[in-house]
C-alpha cells in the first residue's frame, strides 16, 4: 500500500506540474475570446510556429537558446497581432461561424506552411534536461521549469490586467466596446494589443513545450483540444476558469493514467469533459456576463 | 469654448439633426431640451465624434475638430457622461474611473484626480471595490460622472443624467450638477427634465424635430408661454 501512495503522490505533482503548463495554453486563448469574442481554432499551431522558430534558430543557425526563445517569443506575438489584423478584423461583424471557419483555414495553411518548409519529419532541439529525484519520486527539470515559468507568466499577465490602464482597458472593452472612445481609447489599438499578447503567451509556450517535445507539423493536434477544451471547461473566456480547469484536467490526466495506462488518462479527462458538457453547457465556471 | 455651426447629421437613410448652431461659453453651464426623438443625444454624440457630422463646423477652443478620430476628442478636453450611465458594469467603481483617466495626460495626475473625485462624491471611496453594476442607479450616475471628471476635462456633456432615476434621486443628481459647476466646470447638459434642468444651468437651447427652435437665458426660458405650456404643463 506504501508503494502505492508514493507513485499516487508522485502521479498528483505531475499533474500539478502539468496544469501549469496547460493553464499557460489556456491563458493565451481564453484571453483573446473573452475580449474580441473569437475563438482562434488555430492556436496550437500558432504555437508550433514558435516551436520551429526556436528549433531554426537554436539547432539550425546556432543561436544561444538566450537569444532564440525570446526572439520565438517575439515572432509569436507578431504573428497573433498579424492573425488580427489581416485575418479576424475583416470578419468581426461576421457571423462566429464563420469567423471560426476562417481560423480553421489558417490552421491548415500554418500546418501545410511548416510542412513545406520543414517537412513532416520530427524536429528535436538536442537539449535534454535532466530528472530530480525525491525520495522514491522523480520529476523531469523541463516539467518543472515549465510549471515555474507558466505561473509565473499567468501572475505576471494577471497583474497587467489588474493594475495598468491598458490591462483595464483590456477588461473593460469586453464588457461596452462602443463607449472606449469617449474613455479615449481606440478599440481596434487594443484588439491589436490583445492578440499580441495572446500571440506572446503561445510563444512563451512554444519555449516551454519545445523542451519536452519534438515538433514537427501536426503536433498542434496533441495539444490545440485539450486547451480548447479547458478554456470550455473553465467558461469561455473566464480567465480564472480556465486556470481551475487546467488544473482538474490535469489530474484527470495523471492520476487517470497513473491507475490505467497513460492513454487511459486522457480518455478518462475527455469523458469528464464530456459528462460536464451534458451536466453543465455553459462550463463549470460560467462567463459572467 | 465650444462652437457647433450648422452642424447636421444622421443614422444611414435617416437624418437627425438639420443645421444645428449652438456654442458654450468658458464657465456656463448650457442645457439642450426638447421632446424624445427630438435629436438631443445625436447632438452630443455628434460632438463626442461617435457618430460623423454630414455637415458643419466643430470647434474646441478655436481649434476645429471634425477630421479627429472619436477617441481624440477627450484629450480636447471634452469629456461625456453618455445615456444611461453606460459604466463597465463588472468592473470595480475604482476600475471605471481609471477608465476614464485613460489618456497620457489624464494618467501622470492619475492619484491627484482619483481623492479629487472620492472629495467630491464620498460614497464613490466607500464603494470603490464594489462592482459598478451592482450599485443603485443613482450612485451608478455619480460614479459615470466622477468617470468623466477623471480626465480633468474643460467641458462637461451630460446626456440624460436624471433619465431612468426615482425622484428623489433626480432631486440629488441635480445637487450634483451644481457641485460641478461650483468647481468652475463648463457644462453641457441634455435633459427632458426641463424644470429642474433650467434652474441649474445659465442658458438653454430648445431642439425639436433636429432644429433649434428658440433659445435664451434659462429664467426667459422657464417664463416663456411656449416652454411653459408645452413642457411645464401650465397653461
Amino acid at each position: 500500500m506504501e508503494f502505492l501512495d508514493i507513485f499516487l503522490l508522485e502521479a498528483v505533482l505531475n499533474g500539478v506540474l502539468l496544469g501549469g503548463l496547460l493553464a499557460l495554453l489556456a491563458l493565451g486563448l481564453n484571453l483573446v475570446f473573452g475580449v474580441i469574442d473569437v475563438v482562434w481554432i488555430c492556436y496550437a499551431e500558432l504555437i508550433m510556429v514558435g516551436m520551429y522558430c526556436i528549433w531554426f534558430l537554436y539547432a539550425k543557425l546556432g543561436v544561444p537558446l538566450a537569444i532564440a526563445m525570446p526572439a520565438g517569443i517575439v515572432a509569436v506575438g507578431a504573428l497573433g497581432a498579424a492573425m488580427h489584423h489581416f485575418v479576424i478584423r475583416p470578419v468581426l461583424a461576421a457571423e462566429p461561424i464563420n469567423q471560426l471557419l476562417v481560423t480553421g483555414g489558417v490552421l491548415f495553411f500554418l500546418q501545410a506552411a511548416a510542412t513545406v518548409a520543414f517537412g513532416v519529419e520530427f524536429r528535436n532541439i538536442g537539449v535534454r534536461l535532466p530528472s530530480l529525484a525525491m525520495g522514491e519520486m522523480s520529476f523531469s527539470v523541463a516539467r518543472i521549469v515549465a510549471f515555474g515559468v507558466a505561473i509565473a507568466a499567468i501572475a505576471a499577465t494577471y497583474l497587467f490586467l489588474s493594475r495598468t490602464f491598458i490591462g483595464t482597458a483590456i477588461r473593460a472593452i469586453s464588457q461596452d466596446r462602443t463607449i472606449m472612445p469617449l474613455m479615449g481609447v481606440n478599440p481596434s489599438r487594443i484588439y491589436l494589443m490583445t492578440s499580441a499578447m495572446g500571440g506572446a503567451l503561445a510563444g512563451l509556450a512554444s519555449c516551454l513545450l519545445v523542451l519536452q517535445y519534438d515538433v514537427h507539423p501536426a503536433i498542434g493536434l496533441s495539444f490545440g483540444p485539450i486547451t480548447f477544451m479547458i478554456c470550455v471547461l473553465g467558461g469561455l473566456g473566464n480567465l480564472i476558469g480556465g486556470f481551475v480547469a487546467a488544473f482538474v484536467f490535469a489530474q484527470f490526466i495523471s492520476v487517470g493514467g497513473f491507475f490505467f495506462q497513460l492513454e487511459w488518462g486522457y480518455v478518462i479527462a475527455f469523458a469528464f469533459f464530456i459528462v460536464v458538457m451534458f451536466w453543465k453547457p455553459e462550463g463549470l465556471l460560467a462567463r459572467r456576463r | 469654448m465650444l462652437q457647433v455651426t450648422d452642424v447636421s447629421a444622421g443614422y444611414g437613410g435617416f437624418q437627425a439633426l438639420f443645421g444645428v448652431t449652438l456654442h458654450v461659453d468658458p464657465g456656463e453651464a448650457v442645457a439642450v431640451i426638447g421632446p424624445n426623438g427630438a435629436g438631443k443625444t445625436t447632438l452630443l454624440r455628434v460632438i463626442s465624434k461617435l457618430i460623423p457630422a454630414t455637415q458643419g463646423a466643430l470647434v474646441m477652443d478655436g481649434q476645429p475638430y471634425n477630421e479627429l478620430p472619436a477617441h481624440a476628442v477627450i484629450s480636447l478636453g471634452i469629456a461625456q457622461v453618455p445615456e444611461g450611465r453606460r459604466l463597465f458594469p463588472r468592473l470595480t467603481v475604482e476600475d471605471n474611473l481609471r477608465m476614464g483617466a485613460f489618456i497620457p495626460a489624464a494618467r501622470a495626475s492619475y492619484e491627484e484626480r482619483l481623492e479629487f473625485v472620492y472629495s467630491l462624491f464620498p460614497r464613490m471611496k466607500e464603494r470603490r471595490l464594489q462592482l459598478a453594476g451592482t450599485m443603485s442607479g443613482g450612485e451608478q450616475q455619480m460614479c459615470a460622472i466622477g468617470r468623466a471628471l477623471m480626465s480633468g476635462p474643460k467641458l462637461l456633456l451630460l446626456d440624460e443624467p436624471s433619465a431612468g432615476l426615482a425622484p428623489v434621486v433626480v432631486q440629488s443628481i441635480f445637487e450634483l450638477i451644481r457641485k460641478i459647476r461650483a468647481e468652475g466646470y463648463t457644462v453641457l447638459i441634455v435633459e427632458q427634465n426641463v424644470q429642474q434642468v433650467l434652474k441649474v444651468v445659465d442658458r438653454a437651447y430648445l431642439l425639436e424635430t433636429g432644429r433649434i427652435r428658440s433659445s435664451g437665458p434659462a429664467s426667459q426660458l422657464l417664463d416663456s408661454d411656449e416652454i411653459r405650456s408645452a413642457y411645464l404643463g401650465m397653461a
